[in-house]
């Protein structure tokens, strides 16, 4: 790494030194384009957060594409049902590395206020990793931007290189991640375990 | 509603219609339909009393249940009549409900309540579609088939509407049991907390 005095020095006097990492992260994270689909009312503050009053523009995240192949942000924005998770998925898998996913909103993480239900899935984070997780019911659009620019962050300090590099720059991890099937009675398995580990219960370990 | 039940019965007099009062304080009564009868008695509602519109099919499930009745019985004790108070128990057996409710906009009347019923509530499930009659059951039809698992002889196109096709319950069957995915809380309570229990003392 270059030294932080060094570089300031080197900065005064008219030349700009960066690391390709840096470099590399910057553009990446000033110009993250979303998945564009909505899966409940969380979609209609995302839609707002792309429009004009709280423009996600200024974030470099308003391209919405409308194909998988071509995002690297997937907002679940929504009640995520047990009908529709695999396909939310199957989505993921089809987007290319690197990729980022934000849970927007109590369904989405937990499963919300219909988590006792028989049809809605508690939480996404069952089958695909998280990164970020906004709650509220719905975030307003200020925690949308809020949740991007954590994610923002998240991705200035990953590493493309050495033993703790990055998800995407780790040729040894396979990127696909089991699509669940529908079974008789619920989703077929219910979940990833090699995603979902949630921490014993403290009553349990007691 | 009596006007409602009596020109059905002049016209259709062999059709099995029984007015089913609601005590409540609503007091919406409702006619109960014989399965076999329901067909006739939509078509005759729409065509000669103007009940154009049906806003809503909903299922109810009844399962089996216990029913209890005072009875009084004249018995001699020591000699003297004696009239005594028994309580009966009475197994009433489980059925299906598919519940109709039926506007006129014609006549801004309404609604009328329509209530057809299934012999049990796992082999002899079937009544007949009124979506022939009203379009707008086609749907709602669909979700009494997939929730409570009443089957339309005669809907067009009776699938599943809201879970998969391979899904096997009825979700709203006041004996279904959702799997048990429930959710990891940091401090279990209530129902969450007995079901960590057995499956801690199962494992």
């Amino acid at each position: 790494m270059l030294d932080e005095d060094l570089r300031s020095d080197l900065q005064k006097r008219g030349i700009f030194v960066a690391s390709f990492e840096d470099l590399y992260n910057w553009g990446r994270k000033s110009s993250l384009w979303p998945l564009q689909f909505g899966l409940a009312c969380c979609a209609i503050e995302m839609i707002a957060t792309a429009a004009a009053r709280f423009d996600m523009a200024r974030f470099g995240a308003e391209v919405f594409r409308p194909s998988p192949r071509q995002a690297d942000l997937m907002i679940i924005a929504g009640t995520v049902t047990k009908k529709m998770a695999p396909l939310v998925v199957r989505l993921y898998n089809q987007m290319a590395e690197p990729k980022y996913v934000i849970a927007m909103g109590a369904c989405a993480i937990s499963g919300g206020p219909f988590k006792e239900g028989y049809n809605v899935l508690k939480g996404i984070d069952r089958y695909i990793p998280v990164d970020v997780a906004i709650p509220g019911c719905p975030p307003r659009p200020e925690a949308l931007l809020e949740g991007l620019i954590k994610l923002q962050k998240k991705i200035e300090g990953q590493r493309l290189f050495g033993p703790n590099r990055a998800r995407h720059a780790d040729t040894r991890d396979a990127a696909d991640y089991p699509v669940p099937s529908y079974g008789a009675h619920d989703l077929e398995p219910p979940m990833n375990p090699a995603v979902f580990k949630p921490e014993p219960s403290r009553r349990e370990a007691e | 509603m009596n006007d409602v039940l009596e020109a059905i019965r002049t016209a259709l007099p062999q059709a099995i219609v029984e007015l089913v009062n609601n005590p409540g304080p609503s007091a919406q009564h409702s006619l109960l339909v014989g399965r076999k009868d329901a067909r006739a008695v939509a078509e005759f509602l729409r065509d000669s009393l103007g009940f154009d519109f049906c806003s809503n099919v909903s299922g109810v499930d009844w399962p089996p249940r216990k029913v209890k009745e005072t009875v009084l019985n004249t018995e001699m004790v020591d000699g003297v009549e004696k009239e005594i108070k028994t309580t009966v128990e009475r197994d009433v057996p489980g059925y299906l409900e598919a519940v109709y409710h039926l506007y006129s906009i014609r006549n801004k009347t309404g609604p009328v309540t329509l209530r057809v019923r299934t012999g049990d509530r796992d082999a002899d499930v079937s009544v007949h579609s009124l979506t022939p009659v009203w379009k707008s059951a086609d749907f709602q039809e669909r979700e009494a088939f997939d929730l409570f698992g009443i089957r339309f002889d005669g809907h067009p196109d009776l699938r599943r509407i809201l879970m998969w096709e391979e899904f096997a319950d009825h979700p709203m069957r006041k004996d279904y049991m959702a799997p048990d995915d429930f959710e990891y809380e940091p401090t279990p309570h209530d129902k969450i907390l007995a079901k960590v229990k057995a499956r801690t003392e199962a494992a």
